[in-house]
């Protein structure tokens, strides 16, 4: 359809899944599609399942789930003729993610003979411009972190930055009918068409927000995707399995969910505030949604997010049922720590702080630690044992002068050697490099688009 | 009946912890209906979250939600996720500190 002169009264979002390779089934599309879909838009990642995926590079999700999932709305897109978004592709939203999805769609789309015009936009980042940025005063961290310094930019393996909708828009507006974005806000994924076509930013916001997550926001968060119609006053929503429903709680009480407030959400160009917004149920199965507000900021930021190496790790495993032990078993974490620090000082001849080990008792206090108050007597434990070193080879190591310990240390009591129960063999397996995230920091731009690179090819048909 | 020690957790509907985000923890008590709802109210304080989490307490934020019935508290992870001593990569066990407080 032809861009007409002013908005339409309404604007329909389809979200299939809450992450992409997460799966649907494909009466999902076919229902969203029955509504009246004007845009198909999906997550493709997350922070939520730790640094590594950042920080090597890697996706979360299956190839061929992916290819499972992008298949049936590929088709729906160009069977419809709306456009379909993915953000944060290949879980962390690196380059090498935006270029996997987009390598699975080019195959769909020859495969399948759709010609669709598919945009690329990459979010990762350099630390060469950033310490420039970071030089001028223009980067500044969020609650907790510290300010930035240029060694914590160098360290990191990959850095991206968080888009808004506005780059998506400009693929959009392009002529894209796929747009695979790097990371970008999740909220700005399902947000980014309805704002192009003219719908007010209060509720738009506030709509991508609750439908990002799919389901999370019905009654039954398993049963999969959503479908929002924004408006000018409002929105409203329900979920695409006939037999789940969204109800004024369900559709407020996800504002809490991975939230830290409940009633304002920082985007770059602005504050989600939905301290005022009223919920109230159409039908059993479909709520309505008013009073939410967008403002703007006086200052576009963009979040950075950036995963550095901690070290190179290894995991090793024992078990332990002997009752004995068991009944002391703070007395034999505490002499297995003092043993093997001995070893590693006196075999390896390393330096206290150069590494560090994670003794973790499953079944006991594994969880969470010092915050377990009155932990029983176990039954058995799961002893996990966490090495970190400088290189692969040196935590290997460690590992090699624990495993006697991890098989017969005895209670300083006893006068005999114990074995435990080894779970495999090798006790330890390698896990090769480990991240973690040192970014919380946002950048002032000038421009919304000026940190994304976008790339579009025609299609093949 | 006799009066067994109830925790919050028996009370509510759900207690539950999820990461907002790598630096941050947040923590929600759903309960059923407003009697219950003003116990959590009363029982959940920065203090408390302080003293279970071993946080400050200044750092915690509490949202009081009377019409959700829910009280949710935040404050910053004190062991980032992923880091060699965090064993709750998503934070998801972390409520039942929270869930296994006794009421009054």
């Amino acid at each position: 359809m032809p861009d007409q002169s002013g908005p339409p009264d309404s604007v329909g979002i389809l979200v299939p899944t809450g992450m992409l390779g997460g799966g649907f089934s494909p009466e999902t599309i076919t229902r969203g599609l029955c509504l009246g879909a004007d845009v198909i838009a999906v997550d493709g990642g997350s922070t939520d399942s730790g640094p590594y995926y950042l920080g090597a590079g890697v996706a979360k999700t299956a190839d061929r789930a992916v290819r499972r999932d992008l298949r049936l709305l590929l088709a729906a897109a160009s069977s419809a003729r709306i456009p379909l978004i993915v953000g944060s592709c290949g879980t962390g939203g690196t380059d090498s993610g935006v270029n996997w999805v987009a390598d699975i769609a080019d195959a769909i789309c020859a495969e399948d003979g759709l010609d669709l015009t598919v945009a690329k936009i990459f979010s990762e980042q350099h630390a060469g411009p950033l310490i420039a940025q970071l030089e001028r005063g223009h980067i500044h961290p969020l609650p907790p972190s510290e300010p930035l310094d240029a060694a914590t930019l160098l360290r990191c393996e990959h850095i991206v930055a968080m888009m808004g909708h506005e780059p998506i828009e400009k693929a959009l507006r392009a002529g894209a009918d796929v747009v695979l974005a790097g990371r970008a806000t999740d909220t700005a994924v399902s947000a980014a068409f309805a704002l192009m076509r003219g719908m007010p930013p209060g509720p738009t916001w506030h709509a991508a927000k609750i439908i990002e997550c799919g389901g999370q926001c019905t009654t039954n968060p398993a049963a999969g995707g959503v479908f929002a119609r924004i408006d000018h006053r409002g929105f409203t929503i329900e979920p695409l399995d006939p037999d789940t429903a969204c109800t004024p709680a369900s559709v407020a009480a996800h504002m809490l969910y991975e939230t830290v407030n409940p009633y304002t959400m920082r985007e770059p160009g602005g504050t989600i505030e939905v301290a005022g917004a009223r919920y109230t149920a159409i039908d059993e199965r479909t709520v309505r949604v008013e009073g939410s507000r967008f403002e703007p900021a006086g200052q576009y930021t963009v979040k950075l997010e950036g995963a550095a190496v901690s070290g190179y790790e290894t995991v090793s495993f024992t078990g332990i049922r002997d009752p004995q032990i068991l009944r002391s078993i703070d007395e034999w974490a505490e002499s297995f720590t003092k043993a093997l620090t001995g070893r590693v000082e006196t075999v390896l001849e390393l330096a206290p702080g150069s590494w560090g080990a994670d003794l973790r008792l499953y079944g006991y206090n594994a969880i969470l630690g010092e915050l377990e108050t009155e932990p029983a007597t176990p039954a058995e434990v799961g002893v996990m044992l966490l090495i970190s070193a400088q290189n692969q080879q040196t935590a290997t190591e460690i590992s090699k002068l624990a495993n006697p310990l991890l098989l017969h240390l005895p209670l300083p009591t006893m006068n005999y050697l114990p074995s435990f129960a080894f779970a495999t063999s090798p006790a330890h397996i390698d896990r090769g490099a480990a991240y973690e995230f040192v970014l919380n920091h946002v950048v002032d731009v000038d421009s919304p688009t000026e940190m994304f690179r976008l790339e579009m090819e025609p299609g093949h048909a | 009946m006799p009066d067994a020690p109830r925790t919050l957790g028996d009370l509510a509907l759900e207690v539950r912890s999820k990461n907002a985000g790598p630096f941050w923890m947040t923590l929600e008590a759903f309960m059923p209906d407003d009697q219950t709802y003003r116990i959590a109210d009363a029982l959940i304080t920065a203090e408390l979250i302080s003293e279970l989490y071993q946080v400050p307490s200044a750092s915690v934020q509490l949202f009081r939600i009377p019409d959700l019935r829910v009280v949710k508290a935040s404050f910053p992870r004190p062991i980032t996720q992923g880091s060699l001593h965090d064993r709750d990569m998503h934070a998801g066990q972390h409520h039942v500190p929270l869930a296994n407080v006794l009421c009054p």
